[in-house]
């Protein structure tokens, strides 16, 4: 009698459950992904009103898409429940390509399991834009920085005098160049491990041209061995022009210049080798440098060279510093070509970075005042004062 | 373990035996080891990138790959244009570089090179602003002074203020436009100041992560050249 009774009542539970049905998920939209490169789809949805009711469970919902509105159906995602209002991007889309897009409701009642579509929404497609405004404070502050650094360019460009402070790894380069001439030995340049397009290198090869420069003119010997072909054949144009403007066109050997190979360790074992045989009486080491650098500054240093590195890599600095004599620390990498030569081009950029750096730390200070004054919930205008959300890329 | 597998470690023990006599000293078996080492790397990253940059970037967008057809059978056949086909300008600057073995044509090279460089440099001008920064400017956007429901947070305090204090200090030691005497020389020293503790940390912690590369060197020699021998001999 009991049992009899627990079943009809599973049957008008169940009954009720199949009388009402699931409810699919509201406002449902497809749109393109703003400012982006194509090739996404951004798909939003409310969350079904069954996930806050009694009869149903809401257990997930699933995003589907076609190329019409009538066609098969892929499943592009799965979504668990648990929110108000979702959103998914669908990145596997092809730019240009017409897709209708469904959202399926996946839900249980009483042990049942059931589900429910939402009608398509589309046709949409995935485009390209050309414009990211959540970038827009990074063309602000590239053309701040630029109108910096033309201004400086031309103020040194017109005549104008320009000041430089002494960075003292740079005036042990002429020290350095001296001693290996003196001694009659080889001058050691390493220019990094990193390719050419490498901001470093590219630092680290214009500092061998001024260095070659100076070589040239003591007549000393110069080695170059690199980790990368491009970095190479960039040192030998940027040598042998050295060469030419000292006038000793004729001291330039190509075979100075060599690849050893882009292989990290087996690049370390060539020049530490390099450094066994040939003894050199000054080390250069300036530019990108990973696990190898304390490897070469103390080999460098066991053969007793007056030595002088420089990279922006932080966690190499350390050994640089405790096996070489200078350090070039991080930018003043970037200035040193700037000034061994005094061009007014590189001056003018310099300085210019020098009034980006003032700002900067104009930002930091007014911007540490906001954060501690943004903690009373002061606002102008409903957004907060704290001016940390300018600096934010998206 | 199986001979060959032995063998193996066997060649991989000498090597490295051979390069660390380096610590004494300059030595024909050094020598060995290092032209051995950059010899082989060398010719194994030529083939390195023939197959994951010439190949994917170049060869198989051009001439098609078992997953279609390539942009220039495409033109050739269908008279289709595929964006693909700007490859060819990569591929043009990139053969530049061979003109160098034509002492002659020499300056040709340059326009690979200077390619390079100036789409390097482009590249990274927006990266160094981004990451190097702005990140970094929102990240010293801090309250010297955090307030919470009971007061002021002690802790937090500090360490905010120090980092303000760090970061603008350090920035002042990069400061080249003038001689860092006065006010300005007392900022950069204790710039310099930060600067030095931060690189002892990192020092330490870099030495850390060294003596466990050296470890699993020894490791190796003990555990896979000598066990393993004598366990391949029935020793042990």
């Amino acid at each position: 009698m009991r049992s009899a009774l627990v079943a009809i009542g599973w049957c008008i539970l169940v009954g009720a459950a199949a009388a009402q049905t699931l409810h699919t998920a509201a406002s449902v939209s497809a749109a393109d992904t703003p400012e982006d490169a194509g090739g996404s789809i951004d798909v939003a949805w409310e969350a079904s009103p069954d996930e806050a009711g009694e009869v149903f469970e809401v257990l997930g919902y699933e995003v589907w898409r076609a190329t019409s509105a009538t066609g098969e159906y892929r499943k592009v995602a799965d979504v668990e429940p648990g929110k108000k209002s979702y959103q998914i991007t669908d990145a596997t889309a092809e730019t240009g390509v017409d897709y209708y897009y469904k959202v399926k409701v996946l839900g249980e009642a009483f042990g049942e399991k059931m589900d429910a579509d939402t009608a398509p929404r589309g046709p949409v497609s995935a485009s390209p834009q050309w414009f990211r405004a959540g970038r827009l404070n990074m063309l602000i502050a590239s053309i701040i920085l630029a109108t910096f650094i033309l201004l400086y360019i031309s103020k040194a460009r017109a005549g104008q005098k320009l000041f430089i402070r002494r960075i003292a790894g740079l005036e042990a380069v002429q020290e350095a160049v001296g001693r290996a001439t003196e001694m009659g030995k080889p001058v050691l340049f390493v220019p990094g491990i990193a390719d050419i397009d490498d901001i470093q290198t590219i630092a680290s090869v214009t500092i061998l041209g001024r260095v070659a420069t100076m070589i040239a003119e003591y007549d000393a010997e110069l080695l170059v061995p690199c980790a990368r072909s491009l970095v190479m054949a960039t040192a030998q144009e940027v040598v042998k022009e050295a060469y030419l403007e000292a006038g000793r066109p004729d001291a330039y050997h190509r075979e100075n210049i060599r690849y050893l190979t882009d292989d990290q360790f087996g690049y370390v074992a060539g020049v530490d080798g390099i450094m066994l045989r040939e003894k050199p009486a000054a080390n250069f080491y300036l530019g990108t440098f990973y696990a190898e650098s304390l490897i070469l500054a103390e080999t460098g240093h066991s053969i007793g060279a007056i030595q002088i590195a420089g990279t922006a890599m932080p966690s190499q600095l350390p050994f640089f510093i405790a096996a070489c004599d200078y350090t070039l620390i991080g930018e003043e990498l970037f200035a040193a070509s700037a000034y061994l030569s005094r061009e007014p081009r590189l001056l003018g950029s310099l300085l210019g970075q020098d009034w980006g750096k003032v700002l900067i730390l104009a930002f930091i200070i007014l911007g540490a005042v906001t954060a501690f004054v943004a903690q009373f919930g002061v606002e102008i205008g409903g957004y907060s004062i704290n001016l940390a959300q300018l600096f934010e890329v998206k | 373990m199986d001979g060959l597998t032995l063998l193996g470690t066997w060649i991989a023990a000498i090597l490295t035996l051979c390069i660390l006599s380096f610590l004494y000293k300059d030595n024909p078996f050094y020598k060995f080891a290092e032209y051995l080492f950059v010899g082989i790397s060398a010719g194994f990253w030529v083939a390195y990138q023939y197959h994951n940059l010439l190949v994917p970037n170049l060869i198989e967008p051009l001439f098609g790959s078992a997953q279609g057809k390539g942009a220039l059978p495409l033109l050739l056949t269908e008279g289709q244009f595929d964006l693909r086909l700007l490859t060819i300008i990569a591929g043009l600057l990139g053969l530049t570089m061979l003109f160098r073995f034509i002492p002659k044509l020499a300056w040709v090279s340059r326009y690979g090179i200077a390619f390079s460089v100036g789409l390097g440099a482009g590249l990274f001008f927006v990266v160094f602003l981004q990451a190097n920064c702005l990140a970094q400017i929102k990240g010293t956007i801090i309250p010297p002074v955090v307030i919470t429901d009971g007061g002021v947070d002690v802790g937090s305090s500090l360490a905010n203020s120090l980092l303000i204090i760090g970061v603008v200090s350090a920035l002042i030691y990069f400061y080249f436009s003038k001689e860092h005497t006065g006010v300005l020389g007392g900022a950069a020293k204790l710039g310099i100041w930060f600067l030095m503790v931060s690189f002892g940390a990192a020092f330490g912690y870099t030495v850390m992560a060294r003596i466990s590369l050296l470890i699993g060197r020894m490791s190796f020699l003990i555990d896979d050249w000598i066990k393993g021998t004598l366990i391949a001999l029935g020793l042990i």
